[in-house]
């Protein structure tokens, strides 16, 4: 523990060395200030009853998606002023910008309903800048109902998470896709990035593993075992499982390449669990790693797609190893403890793991994400808790983990900032594991 | 006078006929381009039933299609033909699919127990089998053979070459403490150490499949170091 906030110096260091790139809040007020976001939300335009519940499920989305983006500090609504503004010859700059608010930045404006539309009018404030305040004002529609308002919410919260988060594009149309029991059976499962819209996408009345969602976000590849243990690919378009070429053996953990193009997975078709990389479709198989292996869950470095990190058990217990993607340059990254399930960060700079530093039988404590530093190997422990989390995906923006927790027999998807901070679980009923963040 | 006004009126017929016959260029409208034809697609299997370890021809054909792939084996050219021994019985889907849009077909083959080899294991031999061929158990993330392993492997080899007719799968299994994905690999390493073992001792390989269940179906479920070494296991499964 004496070492975290060390690497949590180096971390924000390195992120401030590049303005640009995008970075992983350490929550440690070092440098960087966080905006003060004020977000009293939307008022009706006008006095239609079917805009009470509409505004509700707006202004919730619309709070959580900007609470959650890891760059504002949301100013508590205990300090808002009386009276909120739905436009801006309604707002008074001075209200919100002296204590107690104290707000640098103020999102509102109002919603109206227009034939099957829902349409609002939206403004982001600077409120201490009276002479131009305005930093963004835009008008979106979509469709009339519950989830039309939660999508107007997404995007307008992305636009401000955009502006004012450094020109990185914000994950609230992302989504994530997982494994669940629910139906009796482990099937493919997709829901939004915060938990809302979960439904099932295959039936296969088998058992199914592993998804991972196309960097274009049409197909998502995973693991069925209908006939044999093979890589399956299932269709967003189609709405169903399309081809793809059986391999002899074990075959499992498919991982996209970040331009689409290529597939990393294990397999044991010539005898050993080893990694190989074909083209999307299946073809142009080679094979990357040798020996006893067994190797397993590979994954690109999806900044440049010519690393490739994955899980060996070559030296005793699974270990994260990175190795080119001709098959060069073996390198082992973590030292002891049982290590799996890597997953690179959009930047290509980070590992998120999650590793059992004290393994064996009896042994105390859970296992937990980690994330590391791939050039200087030094890691951060990012989940503290008694269970046993795994399969950590990194979002688009670099700023969270989505994971699965396990306590006892139930296991739920979790999502967090990427400095371990805001944690909240996406799941709650029915076994749910190995989530898998979309691309964009 | 009315001659030569006959003569007239014949003449412009005739001019008028003339002209009239004359063929007209055709007009040039621009007209759309017509829509791409949408392909076809047509599978067939020779025949469509067979014992296990025979083969059958599948052939197809196809028109205006670019992308043409057959579940489970793979793209293929437009028009061919292929011979094929599935194990079981296996409905074939062709996809073919062109700018014009996607066609499918789909051919059925039945597997059924041939009287040789594959065929008809009587009661007595799956009781024999059971008694004879026993599930190995593995140490803690571990694949290695434990020596009572080897030993038991040993004599399942000596009872399999008296029964050449029994083939079987070997089913790689983990308990549920390590990760999922991790545990699917060791299940494949355990399965593949107890055919190894067995091949080594004379059994054919052509008789022995291997598959790994990861910790994805245990034999119990209690959290105690009883039940996990019951799920560490390398599974015999007769074939019938």
């Amino acid at each position: 523990m004496k070492r975290t906030p060390f690497i949590f110096s180096i971390l924000v260091f390195a992120s401030l060395a590049d303005a640009q790139q995008d970075w992983i809040r350490t929550g440690t007020g070092l440098g960087v200030e966080k905006v003060r976001l004020a977000a009293p939300g939307l008022k009706p335009a006008n006095a239609d009853p079917a805009l009470g519940p509409l505004l509700q499920t707006f202004n919730t989305t619309f709070w959580n998606d900007l609470d959650n983006a890891g760059i504002f500090e949301m100013v508590s609504k205990s300090f808002y002023p009386l009276q909120t503004p739905g436009s801006p010859p309604e707002m008074r700059l001075a209200s919100w910008a002296n204590d107690p608010a104290n707000a640098g930045m103020v999102a509102f404006g109002n919603l109206a309903l227009q034939g099957q539309q829902c349409v609002m009018l939206g403004w982001l404030f600077d409120v201490k800048n009276s002479g131009s305040p305005q930093v963004l004002g835009k008008t979106y529609s979509d469709a009339a109902g519950d989830d039309g308002a939660r999508h107007l919410a997404h995007r307008f919260a992305n636009d401000i998470i955009y502006r004012l988060g450094g020109a990185i594009n914000g994950i609230t149309l992302s989504q994530i896709a997982f494994i669940s029991s629910r139906s009796g059976h482990k099937e493919l499962w997709l829901m939004d990035y915060d938990g809302a819209a979960q439904h099932q996408l295959t039936r296969l009345n088998s058992i199914s593993l592993s998804p991972r969602i196309s960097p274009d976000g049409d197909r998502i590849a995973f693991v069925n075992f209908g006939k044999g243990v093979q890589l399956a690919m299932f269709s967003v378009e189609l709405n169903r499982t399309v081809a793809f070429p059986s391999f002899g053996g074990t075959n499992v953990t498919p991982a996209w390449s970040s331009d689409g193009r290529k597939l990393a997975f294990s397999s044991s078709m010539r005898g050993n669990p080893n990694i190989y990389v074909s083209d999307a479709s299946g073809a142009n198989l080679r094979r990357i790693t040798e020996g006893p292996g067994p190797d397993v869950s590979p994954v690109w470095n999806p900044k440049t797609n010519s690393q490739i990190a994955f899980v060996s058990g070559r030296s005793g217990l699974p270990q994260v190893y990175i190795i080119e993607a001709d098959g060069a340059n073996l390198q082992r990254m973590t030292d002891t403890g049982y290590a799996v399930s890597p997953s690179w960060s959009p930047n290509g700079q980070f590992l998120a793991f999650a590793w059992r530093r004290n393994y064996g039988p009896g042994a105390p404590g859970g296992q937990d994400i980690y994330i590391m530093d791939v050039a200087t190997r030094q890691w951060v422990q990012l989940t503290h808790d008694s269970g046993l989390n795994d399969f950590p995906s990194w979002s688009p923006d670099g700023r969270h983990i989505v994971y699965e927790s396990r306590h006892g027999a139930r296991s739920e998807i979790w999502s967090m900032l990427a400095d371990g901070s805001k944690a909240r679980a996406l799941t709650s009923s029915g076994n749910n594991s190995q989530p898998n963040w979309s691309f964009k | 006078m009315s001659r030569s006004y006959f003569l007239f009126i014949a003449l412009t017929i005739s001019l008028l006929l003339i002209a009239g016959c004359a063929k007209k260029p055709a007009p040039v409208a621009a007209q759309p381009a017509p829509p791409p034809p949408a392909p076809t697609a047509s599978l067939s299997a020779n025949p469509d039933a067979i014992e296990a370890g025979q083969s059958t021809q599948l052939t197809w054909q196809t028109q205006n299609a670019t992308d043409i792939s057959i579940t489970p084996m793979g793209t293929v050219e437009p028009n061919g033909s292929r011979s094929v021994s599935p194990n079981e019985s296996t409905t074939y889907r062709l996809t073919a699919k062109g700018p014009g849009g996607t066609q499918e077909a789909t051919a059925r083959v039945t597997v059924s127990a041939g009287a040789s080899a594959q065929g008809a294991v009587s009661e007595t031999e799956a009781q024999a089998f059971a008694r004879n061929v026993k599930d190995v158990f593995f140490d803690y993330d571990s694949y290695d053979l434990r020596p009572e392993a080897t030993a038991s492997l040993q004599s399942a080899a000596a009872f399999l070459e008296q029964h050449p007719n029994l083939s079987f799968t070997i089913e790689g299994h983990c308990d549920e403490r390590g990760s999922t994905d991790y545990n699917l690999a060791l299940g494949d390493k355990r399965a593949s150490a107890v055919q190894d073992a067995l091949v080594k001792d004379g059994v054919k390989g052509t008789r022995v499949r291997t598959i790994s269940y990861g910790k994805e179906k245990p034999f119990c479920a209690e959290s105690n170091e009883q039940c996990w070494q019951q799920n560490r296991r390398g599974h015999f499964v007769l074939q019938r």
